[in-house]
Formats: C-alpha cells, structure tokens, sequence
C-alpha cells in the first residue's frame, strides 16, 4: 500500500491482542482514517464514494426483493405488481432499486468523465482504471439482466434484441451463433427458463462487481489519489489526512446525491423506465418501438451505426473494449486536462459525442439519424484511435505549478525541500509527469 | 549393479510419461466434469418434447394468414393470393440480398401456402403484416418495426439491416390441409 506513517496506537487491551492477530483495525486506520489525500480534490472526487453507497443500496434492497419476487414466467410480472402494491414498504424498496440503477449509471458515468479529464488512467493508475473498466462491463451486464426480471413487454424484447446480437456469429462459423443463443435461452426463444437464470445471475454479478470495487479500492490505495493538477504529493503539505476532511466532503456530497435519488424515488418513480413494460411480455407482439434504458443508449446507437449485423454487435463491443487501452493510447506527459490547451477542446467534443450518440440511440434508426449517428460513431473512435495519441505530441502543454500546495496557496509550503518549486516552469516539470513514453 | 542405469533411464521415462499423462488426464477429467454444468443451459427434455406440431389449413382462405406457436416461436403461415405468388416468382435473383427463388422457399404443388418463422433475421423482433390492417413494407410481405427491414410475399429480406430470409421450418404436408412442422 501507498507508503506513509503507521500512526496506528491500539486504545487499549483487547484492539492490542487484536491487532498483533489479525492487524485490520490498523489496515482500516491506516488506508481509511490517515491516509494522505491531496488537499485540493474537487467535488468530481466524491463520487467513488457514492458509487460505494448505490452499491450497496442495490444489495440491500435487491435481497429484500429476492424475498417477494418469483421468478416464473407465469407469475413473475404480476409478483412484481404485488410488490408495489401489496408488500409493506414495497413500493418504495422497489423503487429504490430501480431508480437506484439510473443513479448508479448518473454516477459511474461522472466517475468515468473525471478520469478521462483529469487523466486518472496514466501511469501508474492504469491497472486501477482497467478495473474500473471491468466494473462498468459487468455492471451494464447486471443492469440488463436484472431489466428483465419484470418480464413486462419491453424487459421481454430487450432481451429477444440483445441475446440476438450472438446470432451474428453465425456470420463467422455458420450454426455458431445459433447455438450460443438456444444455449443462453435455454430453449428455441426467450422463455421462462431464460427468466430464471438471468434471475440467478442478476443475483451473482453484483457480489462479483463488490469483490472488483476491493481490488479497485485497493490499486487505488497502492498508487495513491490523483488529483485536478494531476502532479503527484511530494510533501506533507500536499495532503491532507482522509479523516476528517475526505470522508466528510464525501458525505456532504452523498446527501445531496441522494436528495436527486429520493426525488426520483418519490416523485418520478417510473420517469427514467418505460410505459411498454407495464404490458406483460407477449411473445407475438412486439412493441412499435424498443428502446433500452437510457444508460444503454450510446453504445445502443453505435450498434445500429452500420448496416451489417456482425459489424454493429463488433463496433459496439469495440466501444468498451476501447476503453482498456486508453493509459496507452494517450500519449500526453500531462495528466489533467487542466494544462492542455488543444485537448481540452476534443475532450469536450467526445463528452458531446456520448451525449449525442445517446440521444440518438433513443431515436428510430432511420434518415438522418443514421446519418449524424455515424459521424459521431467515427467520432468515439477516432477520439481514442487518433486524438489521444496525436494530441499528445503536437500539444504544448501550460505551465505547470511545482506542486499541489503552490497550485493551491501560490508559493510552495514550508516543509517542501526549495529545489522541486524550481523545476516547476516549462513543458512538463519531472515530477509532474512521472509516467513513460 | 548391472541394471542400475537401465533403471534410472527408465525412472526418468517414466517421470516424463507421468508429467505429459496426469496434466492430460486432469484436463480431460475437467471437461467431462464442467460439460453438465454448461450443458444444463441447453432446452431440456420438456422443449424438446414440443418440437413438432400438426396444423389444420383448410380454415384458412386465399390472402389470409394465421401465427401459430412452434418451439416458443410465432410461425407465419399465409395463403397467398395469385397475385402474391406472381410477385413472388417475378424477382429477379440479383434483387435479393439473400438469393432464393419462391420454389425453394415453398412445396412442390402447394406453391399458395408460405410457412415461415415469424421472427425478423436481424436482431429477433416480430415483423408486422399478419393482420389485415398491418403495415406490410415496401415489398407487400412483413415489416419489422424494430429496425426497418421489409420481407417480400415469399418471407425474402428486401430492404433493411435484416442479413437473410425469414426461416422456413422444417415442415410436410401430410394431406392436403394438414401440414406437420418440426
């Protein structure tokens, strides 16, 4: 872990006998109580830690549902209706749960553009960043499993469309494709017993999104927080203690997160789904027009962007995949956005592109929505492919301060050796930008 | 002693068979043991045993269509119209993205009678154009809603992100009126 003091004092006997047997007080005092966090981490540095509470919120309440809810095709759409109306509370849990996974989108999305802009993914982060990557893959899989489980209309042909996308691998070894769907569906279309075991892995994957969040708290508590100059601590005075300061900036910032969330739950429970899923599913009626959550709706877009099956399902993956390579595609010795004039601008240019991209997946793919779809589909990709690595040559980054303290007060602290405030001027001061070409 | 070197070559054989055959052993055994596991998500007997049905056409009047339900999915079954089936066998080849002429697609003697499945080749989605009142597409066949993909009278992709023709079911005619699918 990040090296710094032990300053770890067992209060009396038994934290004493404790801790020369199993040290995890110390461990939880030393990562969690006194762990050196840069002083000048704005509010886009809170969301990890609300992506730990929503994290937590849809455990909590996903196993109080487990308990009401009855995965068969038969029963289980008006089990979820009984919920709602007849088991106490149910109404609310129920939409905490399912207001709860737009919020954990809202946030994981905020989390994702913090990295991006500050650099977070660089050296040495980018182990920490593939296993942020890794979470969002599998918390979009347990987001669409756990969309079907209401077995309305829309959670029906949800998953008809997106279980079809393995079809395509018919394209490459003719039957393939064919027999990975009928092997997922466990039968010749989507029936109960597709229902059921996307009901028992829409309760697996979130404990395994817990035990990569730990490896990911953990990577982050080896290379320690980046931060908005993205120049790494150097002295004491660069940090600040996580307790109080952090943790208590983090639970300001969570209360007003969770003011949005109870809005929503209380007063727009079903704004963020669909009416057509208040149908129960019919397998010979499709809906005029699928559509899926609205934190699909990017890389929904970038899937309908080409004409061929097999290519839309390639780029769409390729659009997560992407994001793997990113610590080595940006060829910048700069990490945040902050001091780099002509990055800036593409930055904001891909953050539209997303926001375009998904309100283009909302609409039918047709004209020219197909049209703009494709030009910013060119545009996500080309965002990784040739701005990152291009811009990072031609671009001269600003002057830099020498350290987090000088970039907050102006002049460097006072326990900080007079050398390294000197060497803060021109491109790139040394250890400012530690990572390698 | 005599065979003391004879012995050690034959130790170290031995060794080099063990080390190839126990890892070969291990991973076959593995296989045999995850293959339950992985087949269990495969349709069980009780899908299987649905896997044929018998149909009654004679109800079925020229330009109607009837969806029947066959292995969980919609069949579409249409008793076209002269008119339908001119249209059909009019196309020239080079039209469709996935060539088949109406012959190939029908039974010898009982050209009026279409059988597909009713289930859109692009992405699963149920085409419009059963009822009387639906939007059939470009082509006077189906169209599917989902992304646009127009069939023609004979179930062959037109126009659209759709990669083949609606599928025709294994299927016989076991009299005149009576088809068997599956």
């Amino acid at each position: 872990m990040h090296a710094h003091e032990d300053t770890y004092k067992p209060s009396g006997p038994f934290s004493k006998w404790m801790d020369e047997r199993l040290p995890i007080m110390r461990m939880m005092h030393n990562q969690f109580v006194d762990f050196p966090t840069p002083r000048n981490l704005n509010y886009m540095w809170t969301f990890g830690g609300i992506l730990v509470f929503c994290l937590v919120t849809q455990i909590v309440t996903g196993i109080i549902l487990a308990m009401h809810y009855v995965p068969h095709a038969d029963v289980a759409f008006d089990s979820v209706q009984r919920i709602k109306r007849d088991v106490n509370y149910g109404w609310m849990i129920q939409s905490i749960h399912a207001v709860g996974a737009s919020m954990f989108f809202i946030a994981v999305y905020l989390h994702i553009f913090r990295g991006l802009y500050y650099g977070s993914y660089k050296a040495p982060r980018e182990v920490l960043w593939i296993l942020g990557v890794l979470i969002f893959l599998v918390m979009m899989a347990t987001g669409f499993l756990g969309y079907t489980l209401p077995w309305g209309q829309m959670s029906f042909w949800g998953v008809t469309v997106i279980t079809n996308l393995f079809s395509s691998l018919d394209e490459i070894i003719p039957g393939l494709g064919t027999a990975v769907v009928t092997w997922l569906w466990g039968g010749y279309s989507v029936t109960g017993a597709t229902l059921n075991r996307f009901f028992s892995l829409h309760y697996l994957l979130p404990f395994v999104i817990f035990g990569l969040v730990i490896l990911h708290v953990w990577a982050l508590h080896v290379a320690g927080q980046n931060n908005p100059t993205g120049i790494e601590m150097k002295t004491k005075s660069d940090s600040v203690p996580m307790s109080p300061f952090a943790i208590m900036k983090d639970l300001f910032a969570l209360v007003v997160f969770v003011m949005l969330f109870a809005w929503f739950v209380f007063f727009l429970p079903d704004y963020l789904g669909h009416a057509d899923n208040y149908i129960p599913a019919n397998p010979l009626v499709t809906p005029a027009h699928i559509v899926p959550e609205w934190y699909f709706l990017p890389f929904y877009a970038i899937l309908r962007a080409v004409p061929s099956k097999l290519g839309g399902v390639i780029l769409m993956f390729s659009a997560i995949a992407v994001l793997i390579f990113i610590p080595w595609l940006d060829t910048s010795r700069v990490r945040s956005t902050k001091y780099r004039p002509i990055y800036k601008w593409f930055f904001w240019l891909f953050a539209i592109t997303c926001l375009a991209l998904g309100y283009l997946g909302s609409k039918p793919a047709e004209g020219w929505y197909v049209t703009f779809t494709q030009l910013f589909t060119i545009y996500y990709f080309a965002h990784f492919l040739l701005v990152m690595p291009l811009v990072g040559i031609i671009e001269t980054p600003k002057k830099m301060p020498g350290s987090i303290t000088e970039a907050v007060l102006g002049k460097s602290g006072t326990d900080e050796p007079a050398v390294a405030s000197g060497a803060g001027g021109g491109l790139a001061p040394a250890p400012a930008a530690p990572e390698k070409r | 002693m005599e065979g003391t070197l004879a012995s050690k070559a034959d130790d170290a054989t031995r060794r080099d068979f063990l080390i190839l055959a126990g890892p070969a052993f291990l991973a076959v055994g593995g296989a045999m043991v995850v293959w339950p596991f992985i087949d269990q998500m495969n349709p069980d007997a009780g899908a299987l045993a649905l896997a044929s049905i018998e149909v009654d056409l004679a109800p079925i009047a020229a330009g109607q269509a009837i969806t029947v339900m066959w292995r969980g999915k919609p069949v579409f079954i249409r008793n076209r119209t002269a008119a339908e089936v001119e249209e059909a066998k009019n196309v020239s080849l080079n039209d469709l993205p996935d060539p088949q002429t109406d012959e190939e697609r029908t039974k010898e003697g009982h050209e009026n009678w279409l059988v597909n499945v009713g289930i859109c080749t692009h992405l699963g989605c149920i085409p419009k154009g059963q009822g009387l009142g639906d939007v059939k597409g470009e082509y006077n066949g189906w169209f599917c809603p989902c992304h646009g993909s127009h069939y023609d009278t004979a179930g062959r992709i037109r126009k659209g992100p759709a990669p083949r023709n609606l599928v025709v079911p294994p299927y016989e005619f076991i009299s005149d009126t009576k088809i068997k699918i599956g």
